[in-house]
């Protein structure tokens, strides 16, 4: 953590691992499983989230489906995220129809609720998503899974652009962007770059003693590819 | 009561659309789509055209004597979904949802399956219709399912096995989800259980409604009345809704659900969704789920496929609540027996999973009087578990088998 933020990193999304993650690909499908494995909960998500705050005032979202979160109850989350100092939430497979009993939960804490817009939604969607959405609006590149690809999409920019008449709040994009070139194309329209995949390939992959030195590298690498879009 | 879903989908708190924000859009088409065909007459034409001349409805509705003469209560009645094409309800739905699909402008189709009913029911319409068709399904599932993954790949469905998880019914519906969410463009979803997102739960229990429908008109003209009880098995609940809605205005008809009790009451070894689970949400819907205290989807087991899945259809949980169906649930040795029972009194050797529903009957018969009705929905025929039970019953499969009786 403290890594992405030498590099750079402006909000880090801190996951709560589901068993049924039905929007990721399999990069994030084995780390939920490892996650699993290692006996993770929503409980100790809360316990790292409190041990980043004792050193760092990187914002943090928390972000998973829907069930684990329902499971452990929506106001005692919120109580307790409040208390260990995360600043708001994402999750995948809620929709804003679905939302009402999370979102006020989550308000009366004076936290953020983060949803998702995708190229398929409709423009009455845009403006209803974003109505729901503080802090940021999460911009989904491309219909799919997550996982990296070689190109940004081109459903980004009219997206964006859509997007913009509904909402003043600033516009992340993510879903497949792993380099810096993706991320400054990105940031030649929207206001940041989110990197998921492509980090924890990198956990999966490099060798404990390089791992810090990565991704410090990988996070300045994106933050420069998305300020030089910004022109 | 028969008011539901709401225009949202949701059966009193449950049902409703919990995906991911790519498929909310295309939901609504679908579901546009979905009422337009379902007032338009040509369509409505096609597929019953279809269901009696392809599939074969109505289905005969058979008064099983001996077997009732030898539980000694009231009348037991099959409701003769074996006979299908395809040797499951499953097609009632498959037709219906492929011709959706088509009227949609979709040509390609992917779906789920469990025990394979669904996948070859799949398959088939895809194949009539001319449809590029590929079926998702757990390799535990393809294992105990052989001869349905042959019948899909000879209908011209490319089976792809999933690995992930216990590699059954549930691995299977993640991984046609993650189709769908990357394809949603150009896919057609054709979900086989009364399960996942609005309008789902409503379009498939609307494909299956004709299974009661004509039980209730049959038993009428051959008995003058209503059954005591109806009686299907719950897997994601499609045959039961298919039987049960028939019914559901009718108040002295009791509705009962049989769930797959498994090999015991631990977590993992079973799915009774109601005994042992929680409501929680998978796959779009909020139901009755069985979860550890994390949230974490459980582990299910049951000897039958079509039955091993953690979440049970939302307008099952809401009949439940309201306490206008009874759920149950049997386990492995039990639905065994019941098939076993079944096949020796009647010729009818049933599919697994609508053994669970014969058990059920065959346990309850005896309590009932003379002029009782136990209507049951033989859901689907056995050939695609002969290897099952060949497995289970090695003193029939010998060289010398024991007799009989
Ligand atoms: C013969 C048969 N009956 C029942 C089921 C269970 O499904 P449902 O609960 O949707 O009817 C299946 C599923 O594969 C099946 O093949």
């Amino acid at each position: 953590m403290a890594a992405l933020e030498r590099g750079g990193a402006d909000i880090v999304e801190l996951g709560v691992p589901f068993s049924d993650p039905i929007a990721d690909g399999p990069v994030i499908m084995r780390a939920s499983e490892r996650a699993l494995a290692a006996g993770t909960t929503v409980e100790k998500v809360l316990e790292t989230a409190r041990q980043i705050r004792e050193h760092s005032s990187i914002p943090i979202v928390l972000f998973t489906y829907l069930n684990p979160v329902m499971r452990y109850g929506f106001e005692r989350l919120a109580r307790r995220a409040k208390e260990v100092g995360i600043d708001g939430f994402l999750l995948t497979d809620l929709s804003v129809e679905e939302a009402a009993g999370f979102v006020s939960a989550v308000r009366a804490e004076g936290l953020d609720t983060v949803f998702l817009v995708a190229p398929t939604s409709t423009d009455r969607r845009l403006e209803l998503v974003a109505q729901y959405c503080s802090g940021f609006v999460y911009v989904v590149s491309r219909t799919g899974v997550t996982g990296v690809q070689q190109q940004v999409s081109s459903s980004v920019r009219p997206l964006v652009e859509r997007l913009r008449h509904f909402t003043q709040l600033p516009l992340g994009v993510g879903f497949g962007i792993a380099n810096a070139d993706q991320a400054a194309e990105v940031g030649s329209v929207a206001d940041g770059v989110v990197v998921g995949s492509a980090f924890v390939r990198a956990i999966e992959t490099t060798p404990p003693d390089q791992l810090f030195d990565t991704m410090e590298r990988m996070a300045r690498d994106l933050k420069q590819g998305a300020l030089r879009g910004r022109g | 009561m028969l008011n539901v879903p709401d225009s949202g989908g949701h059966f009193g708190p449950y049902g409703g659309r919990y995906v991911p924000e790519v498929l909310m859009s295309p939901l609504d088409e679908l579901e546009q789509a979905y009422h337009a065909a379902r007032a338009d007459e040509s369509f409505q034409a096609e597929l019953a055209d279809l269901l009696k001349n392809y599939a074969g409805r109505p289905t005969p509705l058979f008064h099983a004597e001996r077997l009732s003469r030898k539980l000694g209560g009231g009348k037991i009645y099959f409701k003769r979904e074996d006979l299908l094409h395809t040797g499951a309800h499953k097609i009632n739905n498959a037709l219906g949802q492929a011709l959706l699909a088509r009227r949609m402008g979709k040509k390609r189709i992917i779906a789920e399956t469990g025990a394979g009913q669904h996948g070859v029911a799949t398959a088939t319409a895809c194949a009539l219709l001319g449809l590029q068709c590929r079926v998702y399904m757990g390799e535990e599932d393809m294992r105990r399912q052989r001869l349905n993954v042959f019948r899909m790949r000879l209908c011209g469905a490319e089976v792809v096995g999933v690995t992930n998880g216990s590699r059954t019914l549930k691995d299977a519906i993640s991984e046609a989800m993650r189709d769908w969410v990357t394809n949603v463009n150009t896919t057609y979803y054709l979900l086989g259980s009364a399960l996942g997102a609005h309008p789902y739960p409503l379009m498939v229990r609307d494909f299956h409604r004709c299974i009661g429908e004509e039980a209730r008109q049959q038993l009428l003209e051959r008995e003058g009345r209503l059954p005591t009880m109806a009686i299907a098995c719950v897997g994601g609940g499609s045959n039961a809704i298919g039987l049960f809605h028939a019914f559901i205005g009718d108040a002295s008809v009791q509705l009962i659900g049989v769930e797959a009790g498994g090999r015991g009451k631990k977590t993992g070894d079973h799915a009774a969704r109601f005994s042992g689970g929680a409501p929680g949400v998978l796959h779009g819907a909020y139901s009755y789920l069985l979860q550890n205290e994390d949230g974490q989807v459980a582990l299910t087991h049951s000897i039958s496929a079509g039955l091993d899945y953690a979440l049970i259809g939302p307008e099952h949980a809401h009949l439940h609540d309201l306490g206008r169906a009874e759920y149950v649930d049997c386990d492995d040795a039990t639905a065994l027996a019941a098939a076993v029972e079944l096949s020796r009194m009647e010729g009818l050797i049933p599919a697994m999973e609508s053994s669970h529903a014969v058990a059920e009957a065959i346990r309850r018969a005896p309590m009932t009087a003379p002029d009782d009705i136990l209507l049951v929905n033989l859901s689907g025929r056995g050939d695609k578990d002969i290897d099952i039970y060949r497995e289970n019953l090695k003193e029939l499969d010998s060289d010398s088998p024991q007799p009989a009786f």
